[in-house]
């Protein structure tokens, strides 16, 4: 069983503080949904507001369709995954897992049985009898899992569960999460703060900021086509130009910044509009580093525009190359490891090149970094 | 002991261990045995001691059993009687004590915010710097007969005439309890505070009631607490001296009296000393019960 989790409205506040501001999203049944945003962005919040630990200020928590108002944790159809898991540290792993069965005054055996088959699903078969502290950190991450679903759960809700997890461990347990989502089939709502989780796992994202919904979308929606500037630069990396708009030609803009004149693509307003703009008006362009290529024979794209290298930085798998536009502005780009960059020796002046397709114009607002 | 020297430095180093000696051997060690040895020897006057009749003899155990040689009983009904009746109320002070402190306990470590907590320790701490036997007497002029309780009970016409408190021994009951309440809610508080409050979320999310995730969670968590908080109270509710003589009925005693009488006022130093072992013999036999009943070690008591 699986059940659809709808947010109308909802409002959560401390005093003058809005920790959550008129969120509405609907979660589909069976989805894996990720709220992505920075620590102190309300995630945390709303996550308690579903789970019924925290009651919104305004608003409705719908759970397959049934106003949860007034119902508590132990009465929902959810299942909550602490941060720090809170696994109970004195019973053994099975008395952990069937917890929730024993409240329910479930018998020993039948109890028993349900421990043995969900330690089968998490590959702890026969570990049953240890004690908590006895198992490594993903194991005891499976644990909390198994404990989770026992009682079989229409939603499951994980705060950041991977976040104690060194990066082999959380890249391994990314997998193995979406692999029991894809099992289990009921719906999964996760918080996280790390981009990387939310775009590997999720089918849909809600990207927030400050309380309010930035962008709900696909994965490939929220890196490919941001909403606002804050989307731009939190999911991924990206260059942001302040600019002036030029003249507008459909969704092809022509804009100014720091004398230089691009060609860019209006960004998108939701999933149908695109955003219009004005001669004249105040705008943001963005563009991805692994869009920005060394101008020569094969790469000759529809703007173009040059710098003084300033570092190069080595990321494994990619090199980052700082650049200095002018005094003020940076811009940074990055090739495949196997590319050499020998030449690209300081201050040394590179003409590059991106294209209109892959920038993306939007209007004036907070950016994620500044 | 190289490292505890070059750690600390020779003077502090030497304070330590003299200061831990001293308190070892002269305040605890030596008052004890001197006491043990005293409670196996006959109650002679001073001209006597260690002569020929200074001999090591069970008389003072003997009498806490079969009483004095004048006296017609089989048993000595009495002083068993009052060391049985102090062992037993001492229990029950102590199960009451705990009964009443984990629910405030666990309101300071997990519910009230940390300035409510604050607070509450605070009003809970002074009222401890009144002494014992003035609480006492305080407790005294509440309970009796026409204190301040029996006044207003009547006033607002609940009852028609003043209740004993004293007789009942409510007061002493009360006096006892309240006495301790300290050293039982900061043992478990310290232990509460401990607690991961996710572990009672958790609890609640898969579902458990308030009391399952207490019997379930909680309590196993805090046992350590719950046994040290235990042991302290019992050990000095039995020992209490104070409280019962002023709040006590004409009809009880407690055994701290008898062992008090034996010493001030009979002068029979020996018999004192041989019921104040016995006391000892007790406390230490319920601290082992309670151990063996929570299983924990002595180390965690002491944490």
């Amino acid at each position: 069983m699986s059940a659809d989790v709808e947010l109308q409205n909802i409002s959560v506040t401390f005093g003058n503080f809005f920790a959550a501001k008129n969120v509405s999203v609907k979660i589909e049944k069976g989805e894996f949904f990720s709220f992505l945003g920075p620590s102190g962005c309300g995630k945390t919040t709303l996550l308690r507001a579903i789970s019924g630990f925290l009651d919104p200020s305004e608003g409705k928590v719908l759970i397959g369709g049934q106003d949860m108002a007034g119902i508590g944790p132990n009465k929902r159809p959810t299942s909550l995954i602490f941060q720090n898991l809170a696994l109970f540290p004195l019973m053994s792993v099975s008395d952990n897992i069937a917890f929730s069965l024993e409240v329910r005054g479930v018998s020993k055996i039948k109890r028993k049985k349900r421990a043995d088959e969900l330690l089968e699903l998490i590959a702890l078969s026969g570990q049953g009898e240890k004690k908590v502290h006895e198992l490594s950190g993903g194991q005891r991450q499976r644990v909390a899992i198994a404990r989770a679903l026992a009682i079989e759960p229409e939603v499951l809700l994980l705060d950041e569960p991977l976040s104690a997890l060194d990066l082999k461990l959380r890249q391994k347990m990314r997998t193995e999460l979406r692999a029991i989502q894809k099992r289990v089939g009921i719906t999964f709502i996760y918080i996280t703060h790390d981009q990387g989780e939310a775009l590997t796992m999720s089918d849909r994202v809600a990207v927030m900021n400050e309380g309010e919904l930035e962008q709900v979308g696909s994965c490939d929606d929220v890196y490919n086509l941001p909403n606002t500037p804050f989307v731009a630069t939190f999911v991924g990396e990206n260059n942001p130009f302040y600019a002036k708009v030029l003249s507008v030609e459909k969704n092809l803009v022509k804009i100014e910044t720091q004398g230089n004149t691009f060609f860019a693509t209006a960004g998108k307003i939701n999933e149908q509009k695109n955003y219009s703009f004005s001669n004249g008006d105040d705008v943001l362009m963005f563009i991805r580093p692994e869009s920005i290529f060394i101008k020569n024979e094969n790469n000759k794209l529809d703007n173009t525009f040059t710098a003084k290298v300033n570092t190069v930085e080595f990321e494994g798998n990619l090199k980052n190359i700082y650049l200095k536009m002018n005094s003020e502005m940076d811009v940074r780009f990055s090739v495949p490891n196997a590319v050499d960059t020998n030449e690209l020796i300081n201050n040394k002046e590179v003409e590059l090149t991106f294209s209109s397709k892959k920038a993306i114009v939007l209007p004036k607002g907070t950016l994620a970094v500044n | 002991m190289n490292s505890f020297f070059k750690k600390n430095g020779p003077l502090i180093s030497t304070y330590f261990i003299i200061a831990i000696v001293f308190w070892l051997i002269f305040l605890i060690v030596i008052p004890q045995l001197y006491m043990l040895d005293l409670s196996f020897r006959p109650n002679l006057p001073p001209l006597l001691r260690g002569g020929s009749d200074d001999v090591h003899t069970l008389v003072h155990y003997k009498h806490f059993i079969f009483g004095s040689e004048s006296s017609e009983d089989a048993y000595n009904y009495v002083d068993i009687g009052v060391f049985v009746n102090t062992i037993f109320t001492a229990i029950l002070v102590t199960i009451i004590n705990l009964c009443f402190c984990y629910p405030i306990a666990f309101y300071m470590a997990k519910v009230a915010n940390p300035n409510a907590a604050r607070l509450l320790i605070v009003s809970l701490i002074i009222p401890f710097w009144i002494n014992e036997l003035l609480r006492s007497f305080a407790l005294r002029i509440l309970f009796a007969g026409e204190g301040v309780i029996n006044n207003i009970l009547i006033g607002t016409g609940l009852i028609d005439s003043g209740i004993n408190f004293i007789a009942m021994d409510i007061a002493l009951y009360t006096g006892l309890t309240y006495a301790y309440i300290l050293l039982m809610i900061f043992p478990l508080y310290n232990a509460l505070e401990s607690l991961d409050t996710n572990q009672l979320e958790a609890a609640k999310d898969l579902g458990s009631s308030t009391f399952r995730t207490h019997w379930r969670i909680v309590i196993p968590h805090a046992k350590a607490g719950i046994a040290s908080g235990c042991t302290m109270v019992f050990m000095l509710t039995a020992g209490a001296l104070a409280t019962p003589v002023v709040l006590s009925s004409p009809n009880t005693y407690w055994f701290t009296q008898l062992i008090y009488q034996w010493f001030n006022m009979n002068d029979n130093w020996s018999r004192g000393a041989a019921y104040s072992i016995l006391l000892l013999s007790a406390s230490v036999i319920f601290v082992l019960l309670m151990m063996r009943l929570f299983k924990v070690k002595i180390g965690e008591i002491v944490r």
